[in-house]
């Protein structure tokens, strides 16, 4: 990958947060800063409650950050944006619209001339195999379905960044790892600025050019790892040993931690 | 066996062969115990007091029929506005909606005479009571339902710019609709109560008005007439608001 002068899409600098809740504060992020290069895919893992949904809103701007300041094309970043797509972690479709309106809701709201917003809609339901289903409500969809639909929406605009708070975390096992190939397949194609939210390892290495591990609470980064597996990547980079040491040497970080925590 | 429970016949005619028992029992227990009329009138009796009389009773129907409706209505028409402002407006809701509260627990019926006092007879009174006994179910159950928006769905209206009117539009009121139904079936149920009871206080039409000078002349029959209407127009209106929830909430 080329060096770039401009500054990274993303990125933040020392962001803090405390939740001040009944019987003492809760701190969920302690001081952390990453960046998200154009063109990149970033994964954060870290163990559950660790902050990282709360890092995810902070970097939409749907939070504010009790300490810290998060930067977009190195502009202090105020309100949301049309350029930032977002998965959130329960898939958050409106049961009450059919798939389609719900696909197309960013186009309502952004005002998006309404012909050319459908088709579009249409062709991300088609690539993501939902064809047919766009008179449906969410209800009549299966989980894996109901996350394809919140990415659709997500990519709806046509975002320069995608941020997924766990976007396959509810799905069993077998849906998760399609899933996970399909994004890989369209990342791979697109280049779209990406940062994903997981706690499965395995999938964090196989998409990422960059891991952000986490410490259980309060959130700090422990690690930032560069993935330099060869792209194009699929099933068989699994067996690459390279991609063994990553993902033991990830879950060393995260389970020394955790031991830490325990004694 | 268990498919037939399931089944729409077992659903449509076995209530209506329970009641149609019930009716049978009532007959034969009348007359083979020999009960007097304005005691305790078998259902026959009622059935050709309720012909004999057919216009009042169909007169009377008309006027309890109207202002129940119409006392619903405003109680709807007012308490939706109300619910917004309380939800929408922090200083209504640490002031008013408090004073809403405390009011809910004042028994209407006692309030009825008062009413009467104030607003004179007619059918103003009455449609007042309904309004009253109507108002509040709706008003606490629709805050609740605009209160109970989830915060991952602001969220996701947030993260697309959506201003508060849409956010209102397209969010809070589809997720408050099933509540606002509920408020109304509550309603509806007790808009008939209130309407009675402000004929009791104080008329000279309505079913409920019947009721009182039937059961005072021993026209026990007739009573049980106007009860029976009642209850159908109690039952009528339910459905019909519960055919509009069907019809606005398809999800
Ligand atoms: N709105 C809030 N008010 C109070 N505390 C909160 C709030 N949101 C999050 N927290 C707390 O902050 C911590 C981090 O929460 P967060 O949802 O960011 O974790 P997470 O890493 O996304 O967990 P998971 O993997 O289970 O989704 C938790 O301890 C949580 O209780
Ligand atoms: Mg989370």
């Amino acid at each position: 990958m080329t060096e770039t002068i401009s500054p990274p899409m993303l990125s933040a600098r020392n962001l803090s947060k405390v939740y001040p809740v009944r019987g003492g504060d809760i701190q969920a992020l302690d001081k952390v800063s990453l960046d998200v290069p154009e063109g990149s895919f970033v994964s954060i893992v870290g163990a559950s409650g660790c902050g990282k949904s709360t890092l995810l809103r902070i970097l939409a701007a749907l939070e504010q950050p009790s300490a810290g300041q998060v930067f977009r094309d190195g502009r202090p970043l105020a309100t949301p944006s049309r350029e930032v797509g977002i998965v959130f972690q329960e898939h958050v479709l409106l049961p009450w619209l059919t798939v389609l309106e719900n696909v197309m809701m960013p186009a309502e709201l952004y005002k998006l001339p309404r012909e050319e917003s459908r088709a579009r809609a249409q062709e991300l339901l088609a690539m993501s195999g939902l064809s047919g289903f766009e008179d449906r409500r969410p209800g009549d969809l299966s989980g894996g379905m109901k996350q394809r639909a919140a990415i659709c929406r997500a990519l709806l605009p046509d975002p320069r960044v995608l941020l997924m708070d766990e976007p396959f975390g509810a799905l069993d096992a077998l849906t998760r790892e399609e899933l996970s190939l399909e994004m890989l397949r369209i990342w791979e194609r697109d280049r779209k600025t990406a940062l994903l939210i997981t706690h499965d390892i395995n999938e964090a290495v196989l998409l990422s050019d960059t891991v952000v591990v986490m410490s259980p609470r309060p959130g700090r980064i422990l690690e930032i790892i560069r993935i330099d597996l060869p792209r194009p990547r699929g099933p068989d980079t699994e067996l690459l040993p390279a991609f063994r040491e990553l993902t033991h040497h990830i879950r060393g970080l995260i389970f020394a931690q955790r031991q830490r925590a325990a004694s | 066996m268990a498919r037939f429970w399931r089944s729409e016949w077992a659903r449509l005619v076995l209530p209506c062969i329970s009641l149609a028992t019930l009716l049978v029992g009532w007959q034969l227990l009348v007359q083979g115990m020999d009960i007097e009329e304005w005691i305790l009138p078998a259902p026959t009796a009622v059935g050709s007091t309720a012909l004999d009389w057919r216009t009042e009773l169909f007169q009377h129907s008309w006027v309890t029929l109207y202002e129940t409706v119409l006392g619903f209505l405003v109680a709807v028409a007012i308490a939706l506005p109300v619910s917004v402002l309380v939800v929408y407006v922090p200083a209504l809701h640490y002031t008013l909606y408090p004073v809403l509260l405390a009011l809910q627990s004042v028994p209407k019926v006692a309030v009825a005479p008062l009413i009467t006092l104030w607003v004179g007879f007619g059918i103003a009174p009455k449609v007042m009571v309904v309004f009253l006994v109507c108002f509040f179910p709706i008003v606490v159950n629709t805050v609740a339902g605009l209160r109970s928006t989830p915060t991952s769905m602001l969220h996701l209206m947030t993260s697309m710019q959506a201003g508060p009117w849409q956010v209102f539009r397209r969010v809070r009121l589809p997720v408050a609709l099933p509540s606002i139904m509920v408020g109304c079936k509550v309603a509806i149920t007790l808009a008939v109560i209130g309407a009675v009871i402000g004929e009791f206080v104080g008329s000279e039409e309505g079913l409920g008005y019947l009721i009182l000078t039937s059961t005072a002349q021993s026209k026990t029959a007739l009573a049980f007439a106007a009860l029976a209407i009642l209850t159908l127009i109690s039952i009528v209106l339910y459905y019909l608001v519960e055919l509009l929830e069907k019809l606005l909430i398809r999800w």
